[in-house]
């Protein structure tokens, strides 16, 4: 019986399945039927109407670019703009005879022979019914002087562009960046729909971070063109939403006021807003000029800014890795009272060196002879070494750590800028990992006094100063105020802040050992006191120089400097209601009472009185 | 009797045909395939721009999946039935893999890096899901039950819904059909497939809530192409200005104006339909239709043949399958149906679906030239 049954199965089975094959190839018939009747539609009834669009004579979409955002500063000032440009385009198919109308135009415009050489590599390349540039940026005797040959002049043409524009130049480079020609990997990258026509996109700073705002929304118009792709008619047009403009925290008059002041020094100078987190300087020199860049830098002028010595394009305010010297010693001081690991008044000997029991490495103050019997804001005053060995060592470097990285040290500031480096907070797993070695306590030691593998970045130093001033309260430094676009404004990142939770007596005991550097006799940085109403907390920083890495290139003549210290400073003002967080870095300054501090007190001084209603 | 049948349809081949027959080489689905490779590497040369490391590149891949599907066609098909599982399992596995390490990477993954050469997985689910429904129905007898239709729906929707994650809707609807094809081959009523059709009509809300921007945005492109111009309806425009002044008769090989001036986008891969229209015109248009249609007749008549219910259900799956690649492309490019990323097959330049196509067929020969040596 089931084998009868499985049998019957079988044919009713192959009876289904045979039905379905009919069924589904009626589908398909069906389907294709559809397909044809489609292709029929396309090639035979629309075909006239198609091919006068396929045709010269047709009608073309053209993009219609948008207009980039401007960029301010906090006070309206331009930092990035368009400016106009003219340049003379031909497009090969449409001219009768190259040779003749080159010729002519030469004679007109008086083109040089260097330009009609780099025009004719640049025809080589271009496609077909595309226009070429023999002259990118016309004078007005020359549009004037073409304007009225025009007409003897067929596949000749003026094209009018803008061009990005950066009047400060250096000064602010690395803050706004710069924008550039799309390249290929870029043009993969890119939603095509929105960047087609679009030539130039953000490549670094602000021009790259803020790309989506600044480049507005791509229009587009129908257009009618005969046979020479002249503009016959435009039928339908939708026009391109310009970009957002972007107002910058940053005061570009104090930016150049902190850039003069570093003088000869390679180094960097950032300022924040401690009440904000916005970011009001943010120096990085050697600067480089932005403007070359827009219009496509010469090989040679790029060779020379990548060779460069003193590494004009090396961000150093978000990127340069520096010891942080002295400058860590009020967070390591914290540190201490947090964990109470010391009180402010209890006193530590310093006869000018420590040793590390059963050690006979001696580790050094930077004073011979020594501090004497030191407390805590005479240890910050004076900056002694061994006060700061010693707390280090009875810390430990796993507190000292966890410490640190509250304030941010060894990670990215987060503020709006693309490229941030993280820095260097070196732990005993880190260690480990990097290096197959266990943490040495002498290690300890030196890391308490910011030497050692510490690396912090100006941006992260100054975020960290803020907290400080601001007892405890770390906010994300941001560059970008406001985007003002065409749908209406809104702020550049939402201010972030994160509490961490510090006793007020133990942050003010640090502070006030940070005031007695500028305002007291033996302060380290007392130079810069003079011709002020309110006080300055701040921490003076000569960093051993192991060398950014970014350095590897120094010549030879030049390692006798490449040698000397940085010099750093650290500070806030005024004491009694912080508003600004000033951190200076001179690379192979020397000292950081004598070079860094000036400049900050510059920078300070200049803020508060411009600042003084506020 | 039934002896007698069979052994004069075995008497019947010549001696050629023979020797044909026992390398498992069908011989009229291998010409058709072989015109349309050939007809593809034509038309390549023209959308490609006369490039001949383009083509050079296109006959190496081809070379290679017929090579594959020769190997495929030895394979005993008992063998696909007794690994469907495993092979499915691992397809599984792969796609998950790929999706964990795009969310690594934060961004769209379709392949995993071998190291030697990419390897894609949704390619080879395109294979192994109808192979597994049909490994799961041909346990029962036909038609399915509810309970058999619930647990294929589920065979079929896992794979589909992690390829449309990775997000690749072409394939993810390919894979679909395929597994649904073989409910439908299997006998699914007529009703139950009208009830699908509305339960995902009232579907449509929800599936559009769970679409990625530029899936919608293809989606509305599809509806209104003028909408965008210059970007996703761009391609729509051109293509039907292309296929449009084709006319009848084309303008001839490498007569192509608008790939040439780069009107037509995608000109070589999901595109190339358009091409092809433009050069050999509506008369060009039917042929390759013609060609396409005679390899699916063949199929399903390979189908017809089996004498399994795997095998059957398993060959007339990726007979239907491959029917699907050729409707949803030619349907986008001519503007009837929205633009997913589906090649055309055979045709489009581009190594992973072709392999795949070929393998499809590989296994249709198996389960055409094993049986009659059983």
């Amino acid at each position: 019986m089931p084998n009868m049954y499985a049998i019957k199965d079988h044919s009713v089975e192959k009876n289904i399945f045979i039905n379905r094959i009919v069924a589904a190839f009626i589908v398909i018939s069906l389907l294709t039927t559809g397909l044809i009747v489609r292709l029929v539609y396309l090639q035979i009834v629309g075909h006239e109407h198609y091919s006068s669009l396929a045709k010269d004579n047709s009608i073309k979409i053209v993009p219609l670019v948008p207009t980039r955002g401007m960029i301010y500063d906090r006070h309206g000032k331009v930092l990035a703009e368009n400016t106009t440009s003219y340049s003379l385009e031909i497009i090969p198919e449409q001219v009768s005879n190259m040779d003749d109308t080159l010729h002519r135009l030469q004679i007109l415009l008086d083109v040089s022979d260097e330009e009609l050489e780099q025009y004719q590599k640049l025809r080589k390349r271009q496609k077909r019914f595309v226009s070429s540039a023999l002259l990118l940026s016309m004078n007005d005797e020359q549009l004037a002087k073409f304007a009225v040959a025009r007409p003897y002049f067929p596949g000749v043409d003026i094209h009018r562009q803008l061009v990005r524009h950066y009047p400060y130049g250096d000064l602010a480079a690395h803050v706004v960046g710069y924008v550039g020609r799309i390249n290929e990997a870029e043009m993969k990258e890119l939603p095509i729909a929105e960047y087609r026509g679009s030539s130039h996109i953000g490549k670094l700073g602000i021009e790259l971070s803020y790309e989506h705002d600044l480049h507005g929304k791509t229009g587009y118009a129908e257009i009618e063109t005969n046979v020479q792709a002249r503009l016959l008619n435009t039928l339908n047009e939708v026009n391109p939403e310009p970009g957002s403009n972007l107002y910058l925290t940053l005061d570009i008059d104090l930016q150049k006021i902190a850039y003069d002041a570093l003088g000869g020094y390679n180094g960097s100078v950032v300022a924040i807003d401690i009440k904000t987190g916005g970011v009001l300087v943010f120096v990085s020199r050697p600067g480089f000029d932005p403007n070359p860049f827009v219009v496509g830098i010469s090989n040679d002028d790029y060779e020379a800014l990548q060779s460069n010595e003193n590494q004009p394009l090396y961000n150093r305010a978000l990127r340069g890795l520096y010891p942080p010297g002295s400058t860590l010693k009020p967070f390591v001081a914290l540190a201490g009272l947090e964990y109470e690991a010391i009180t402010p008044e209890q006193k530590l000997f310093c006869p000018g060196y420590y040793q590390l029991p059963g050690v006979t490495h001696k580790y050094r103050d930077w004073k011979k002879g020594g501090h004497g019997s030191v407390d805590m804001n005479q240890a910050i005053t004076e900056s002694c070494d061994v006060y700061f060995y010693r707390l280090a060592a009875s810390l430990g470097i796993d507190n000292m750590v966890s410490f640190m990285q509250k304030f941010g040290f060894g990670e990215k500031t987060g503020i709006d800028l693309v490229g941030e480096k993280s820095g260097l907070l070196p732990t005993r797993e880190w260690k480990r990992e990097k290096k197959n070695q266990a943490w040495y306590p002498g290690e300890t030691l030196i890391t308490g006094i910011g030497q050692g593998y510490l690396q912090v970045t100006p941006i992260q130093l100054v975020k960290a100063t803020a907290a400080l001033a601001n007892q405890g309260k770390v906010i994300t430094p941001f560059l970008v105020d406001k985007v003002v676009g065409a749908q209406g404004s809104h702020s550049g990142t939402n201010s972030n802040y994160y509490n961490v939770s510090v006793k007020t007596e133990n942050v003010n005991a640090v502070i006030a050992g940070m005031i007695n550097v500028v305002h007291s006799a033996r302060g380290t940085a007392k130079g810069i006191n003079r011709n002020i109403n309110y006080q300055i907390a701040g921490k003076t920083g000569t960093a051993q120089v192991l060398g950014i890495k970014q350095n590897a290139k120094y010549n030879e003549n030049s390692i006798d400097f490449k040698y000397r210290d940085h010099a750093l400073f650290m500070s806030f003002a005024p004491v009694d209601d912080p508003k600004i967080a000033v951190v200076v870095i001179a690379e192979n300054g020397g000292h950081g009472g004598s070079v860094a501090a000036p400049i900050a007190g510059e920078v300070i001084k200049k803020y508060l009185e411009e600042n003084h209603e506020n | 009797m039934k002896t007698e049948t069979r052994h004069e349809q075995f008497e019947a081949p010549s001696v050629l045909g023979n020797f044909l027959r026992r390398l498992h080489i069908d011989i009229p689905l291998f010409i058709g395939l072989l015109l349309t490779s050939m007809l593809s590497l034509i038309i390549l040369y023209s959308a490609g721009s006369q490039d001949m490391d383009v083509l050079m590149r296109q006959v190496s891949r081809v070379g290679l999946a017929f090579v594959l599907m020769i190997v495929l066609a030895h394979v005993d098909p008992y063998q696909f039935k007794r690994y469907a599982t495993i092979l499915f399992g691992i397809g599984i596995i792969l796609l998950l893999a790929v999706l964990i390490m795009g969310q690594i990477s934060m961004g769209a993954q379709r392949w995993l890096d071998l190291g030697v050469f990419r390897f894609q997985p949704s390619e080879m689910i395109k294979i192994t899901t109808p192979m597994m429904v049909a490994w799961y129905l041909a346990e029962y007898s036909m038609p399915p039950k509810a309970k058999q239709i619930l647990i294929a729906s589920i065979l079929i929707l896992l794979p589909t819904l992690l390829i449309a994650k990775q997000p690749d809707l072409g394939t993810a609807l390919l894979v679909a059909s395929s597994g649904a094809g073989v409910l439908f081959f299997a006998g699914l009523s007529w009703w139950i497939m009208a009830g699908i059709v509305v339960f995902l009509g009232a579907l449509t809300p929800i599936i559009w809530h769970f679409m990625h921007g530029y899936q919608r945005d293809r989606v509305l492109t599809f509806l209104n192409p003028e909408a965008d111009p210059l970007g996703r309806g761009y391609h729509i425009i051109q293509s039907k200005i292309a296929i449009g002044s084709g006319g009848i008769y084309g303008k001839g090989w490498l007569g192509s104006t608008q790939s040439e001036l780069e009107f037509l986008p995608e000109s070589s891969t999901d595109f190339i339909f358009a091409v092809f229209a433009e050069e050999f015109g509506l008369l060009g248009c039917l042929g390759l239709l013609t060609l396409y249609l005679l390899i699916i007749a063949r199929c399903l008549y390979i189908a017809s043949q089996t004498q399994d219910a795997f095998s059957r259900l398993l060959a007339s799956s990726l007979a239907f399958t491959f029917f699907v690649y050729v409707f949803v492309n030619i349907g986008m490019v001519i503007g009837v149906l929205p633009v997913v990323g589906v090649p055309l097959p055979l045709i489009s330049y581009g190594g992973t679906s072709i392999v795949t196509l070929l393998a499809g067929f590989g296994i249709l020969m198996s389960i055409h030239t094993h049986k009659k040596f059983r």
